[in-house]
């Protein structure tokens, strides 16, 4: 298992806590644990709506595909660490990062 | 107009595989999609990638698999109307419906079928006050007809390839074209990227990198747009006209206002026949929601033939519905 954080609006961080051996991406995690991500595409990348801010822990995501960035990159409102949660696999190195929700919700 | 027992809205592989479904039942078919060939995402989006979980195909290439769908419900006749969009639906007195595409084809069908998977792709829409008031008086987010910018101002935003081929064509239509991008390099083609430079370093366009829309000013109509580089100074541009330019996003379209209930961009079924809330329009493949849900095109399959079960009865109201196998009574053609 691996335990990461969810920054809310207000500031507070809300762990999660999940299986770090079954393949699941981010966004799957995300909508499992009930948090309000539109996931269209189902996890393709096409859509970008699992948009994410890394605010802690970026460097044991990996790095991002061609498609991946050429989606962040077209997004109105990216930061320097956005990632797409459908393309961030759950694994040992999520151990303590933080993301903020990013993506459209409705 | 054109006269169908069932109009189905998408053509991926959910939408062509209910035609064989309703052809078993003598059930004609009218398919609509906004794309202009069939097959939806396989055939648009990855054509060539394959499958492994269909029934029967150990691996199937997508496109292979739109083909075979193609070949598979031939004997059905099913008519397309492609490249087009279903913008409303009308009832009418004896509970069928009227549908009109934003070309203004009308088809007349007993039942609508909802097969439209991730929706239509539409511009997204950067995150800006007062949006809204100015799209269609200023903002625009496609160019349809470039002579509309003709000796006029242009802002355009985003660093894709739709943002840097538009500044190209429209620096020698608009008085005057400013290209905006947050980023300092484009990850746009190469040749077009190096284009934009070469157009800015001649003094033809002007390129602000590194900065970000931050609010709209005009009194009815946009006037000017308010910039915010890096170092959060801002930046005031006199415009006739924005065009942000930051990709596609699937959504609903006009779907959303026909009365369905929708829940995170999906539409609410009934489990026992995929019927939504509103009687003779049902909603099948990655489309619908119900608990338990799997976007899977196997999943839309079985959802095909049930819903088509259930919506006989609308196209012949005063026949039982036997159920039959193909094994036992081959595909009867019509």
């Amino acid at each position: 298992m691996v335990t990461f954080h969810v920054e809310h609006e207000d500031g507070t961080r809300h762990p999660i806590e999940a299986p770090d051996d079954m393949g699941l991406s981010l966004m799957e995690v995300l909508k499992a644990s009930d948090y309000p991500v539109l996931a269209t595409c189902g996890g393709m990348a096409l859509c970008a709506t699992c948009h994410v801010e890394v605010l802690d822990g970026k460097d044991g995501l990996g790095d991002a595909s061609d498609l991946e960035l050429d989606q962040i990159d077209n997004l109105p409102n990216p930061t320097p660490t956005s990632r797409l949660a459908c393309q961030v696999r759950i694994s040992q190195e999520l151990e303590g990062a933080v993301f903020k929700l990013r993506g459209e919700s409705n | 107009m054109i006269t169908t027992d069932i109009c189905i809205i998408g053509a991926g592989p959910v939408g062509l595989f209910a035609v064989f479904e309703a052809g078993l039942l003598k059930m004609r078919c009218h398919l609509i999609d906004a794309l202009p060939q069939v097959g939806g995402q396989l055939s648009e989006i990855y054509p060539q990638k394959p499958i492994y979980d269909i029934p029967g195909y150990p691996e199937v290439k997508a496109q292979e698999l739109v083909d075979n769908l193609m070949e598979q419900i031939k004997p059905f006749n099913p008519t397309f109307s492609l490249g087009e969009r279903v913008d409303h639906i009308t009832k009418q007195e004896d509970g069928s419906y009227v549908l009109t595409t934003n070309d203004k084809t009308k088809v007349h069908a007993q039942v609508i079928v909802i097969a439209g998977g991730l929706g239509c792709f539409e511009p997204r829409k950067p995150v800006l006050e007062n949006l809204e008031k100015f799209e269609g008086k200023g903002i625009t987010y496609m160019v349809k007809n470039p002579e509309m910018f003709r000796d006029k101002k242009v802002v355009l935003a985003g660093g894709g390839d739709s943002a840097l081929d538009w500044t190209i064509f429209l620096a020698d239509v608009a008085e005057r074209v400013t290209l905006v991008h947050r980023n300092e390099t484009f990850r746009g083609a190469p040749d077009s990227a190096s284009k934009v430079f070469d157009l800015a370093n001649n003094g033809k366009i002007d390129l602000i990198l590194s900065a970000n829309l931050k609010s709209l000013g005009g009194n009815g109509k946009l006037d000017s747009i308010i910039l915010e580089n890096k170092s959060k100074e801002e930046i005031v541009l006199n415009t006739d006209y924005l065009i942000p330019l930051f990709g596609l996003s699937p959504k609903l379209g006009p779907i959303a206002d026909w009365g369905l209930t929708i829940d995170k961009n999906a539409i609410e079924v009934d489990t026992r026949d995929y019927s939504t809330g509103v009687e003779r329009i049902y909603a099948i493949g990655d489309i619908n929601t119900y608990e338990g849900k799997l976007k899977l095109i196997l999943c839309g399959f079985h959802e095909a033939a049930i819903m088509m079960h259930s919506a006989f009865k609308y196209v012949y109201p005063d026949q039982k519905l036997s159920f039959k196998y193909t094994t036992v009574n081959g595909v009867n053609s019509f």
